[in-house]
């Protein structure tokens, strides 16, 4: 099976975040066809990266090309009963695959080691940003409805807004949090994800633009950049911050619009 | 570079976030479009002869870029080399769209950038880190501007 390994080795030395990196001692796999014939064990020492779920090892710390890759999907990591301590195991589910039989220099890197990799799956990413997700939403809806009742007696939650600097005591008008986005005054509509309904009957003003941003047009009311697909139901000025596919989604195809009216412009300007 | 490629089958065999049927040109000189069954299992993307078990080969997503080309049609590449392309030719501009979506969320770092955002937008509103139940708010992979080792 073909691999886009140039690129794969490429992404092993880029300046992409390393989730960990150290020396090991890693088993060699002899292939035994007979009989348990005791063959001494020999390890060679690599420098391995941990980047998502990938871990790829170097002869050298400073070589440039990785020589080998575990993918790490459907795997476990666990202590291993070796002859060697500080030994640790990485074990595919598919029965009859090899195990990847690592050493460490000691029972701290060791721990370092197998906790980093017990985490590395994308699954497991992948389940922990659909939680954050949901609590995102939450946390706006509880904001939301402390918002449309500020009268009541104060809430373990509501103190905690208010001693969040960024965020001023509840009032009328929206008040500017710190990373440039403004929450919209009571009777807002709940931000979260696209499955949550208006409820209040779409009375709230969106919010207006991050004061970073600067529209395509230059107009300050911030029109809708053309080419935006019209089935987004969010306000034309900004997309709800709960979700950030959906942000990244949304400054990437505005990005997309600036840069074929960048690229025309200069194909006007440089016949 | 070896590569456990028993694995990487294995992996091609499991439940895709997406599949379907979309005639694809690698890049390669003289290579022409030809139908194949395209898979996405997280950030690899498979591809196999539509009568074939075993993928004829794999795309890791990290440091690609997906670009809307004509109609139907959308290209993967890599960030060291933008000029190599495989394209995909989709039956509707609708199904074109779908997978430019899906791929350009299927990488690690992609998630990783909306986790760290999660994260920041949780503290800011409840002044509690997400991640402190998880016991996780330490790692590396969770920081914003991790840096190198």
């Amino acid at each position: 099976m073909k691999l886009n390994e140039r690129s794969v080795a490429h992404y092993a030395t880029c300046d992409s975040p390393t989730d960990h990196a150290g020396f090991l001692r890693k088993r060699v796999e002899r292939h035994h066809h007979h009989t348990h014939h005791h063959h001494a064990t020999s390890y060679q020492r690599r420098w391995f990266v941990l980047k998502g779920n990938l871990l790829f090892y170097f002869e050298e710390r400073e070589s440039r090309e990785p020589v080998g890759l575990v993918v790490l999907e459907g795997c476990t990591v666990e202590l291993c009963e070796a002859a060697e301590e500080f030994a640790f195991a990485i074990r595919f589910d598919d029965a009859g695959a090899r195990a990847y039989v690592l050493v460490a220099d000691g029972q701290a890197a060791m721990e370092a080691w197998v906790k980093a990799l017990s985490r590395a799956s994308f699954d497991y990413m992948r389940l922990v940003v659909r939680e954050l997700e949901k609590q995102l939403e939450e946390a706006c809806k509880s904001l939301a409805a402390c918002r449309q009742s500020p009268r009541r007696s104060s809430s373990s939650s509501r103190k905690r807004h208010l001693s969040n600097p960024a965020l001023l005591p509840l009032q009328e008008k929206p008040a500017v949090l710190e990373n440039g986005y403004s929450t919209w005054g009571s009777g807002g509509a709940v931000p979260g994800g696209a499955t949550c309904p208006d409820r209040d009957g779409g009375q709230a003003k969106p919010p207006p633009l991050p004061p970073r941003r600067r529209s395509a047009a230059g107009s300050a009311a911030g029109s809708p950049a053309p080419g935006l697909s019209p089935g987004m139901t969010e306000s034309p000025v900004s997309p709800e911050t709960a979700c950030f596919s959906k942000l990244h989604g949304w400054y990437g195809q505005e990005i997309a619009v600036l840069r074929r009216e960048w690229q025309e412009r200069q194909k006007r300007g440089h016949p | 570079m070896r590569y456990n490629e028993r694995e990487l089958l294995s992996l091609a065999r499991q439940p895709a976030e997406k599949a379907a049927e979309i005639l694809m040109r690698v890049p390669k000189k003289g290579s022409v479009l030809k139908k194949r069954l395209v898979k996405l299992v997280v950030n690899f993307l498979f591809y196999f002869r539509t009568d074939e078990a075993e993928p004829i080969g794999a795309l890791l997503l990290e440091h690609c870029r997906i670009t809307k080309e004509e109609e139907n049609v959308f290209s993967i590449s890599f960030i060291e080399e933008p000029e190599r392309k495989y394209c995909f030719e989709c039956d509707s501009e609708e199904q074109c769209q779908e997978w430019i979506e899906a791929l350009k969320r299927a990488s690690y770092e992609f998630m990783r950038r909306s986790l760290i955002f999660y994260r920041n937008e949780i503290q800011k509103m409840t002044g509690k880190d997400p991640l402190e139940q998880y016991g996780i708010s330490e790692e590396a992979r969770f920081q914003l501007g991790t840096r190198r080792q």
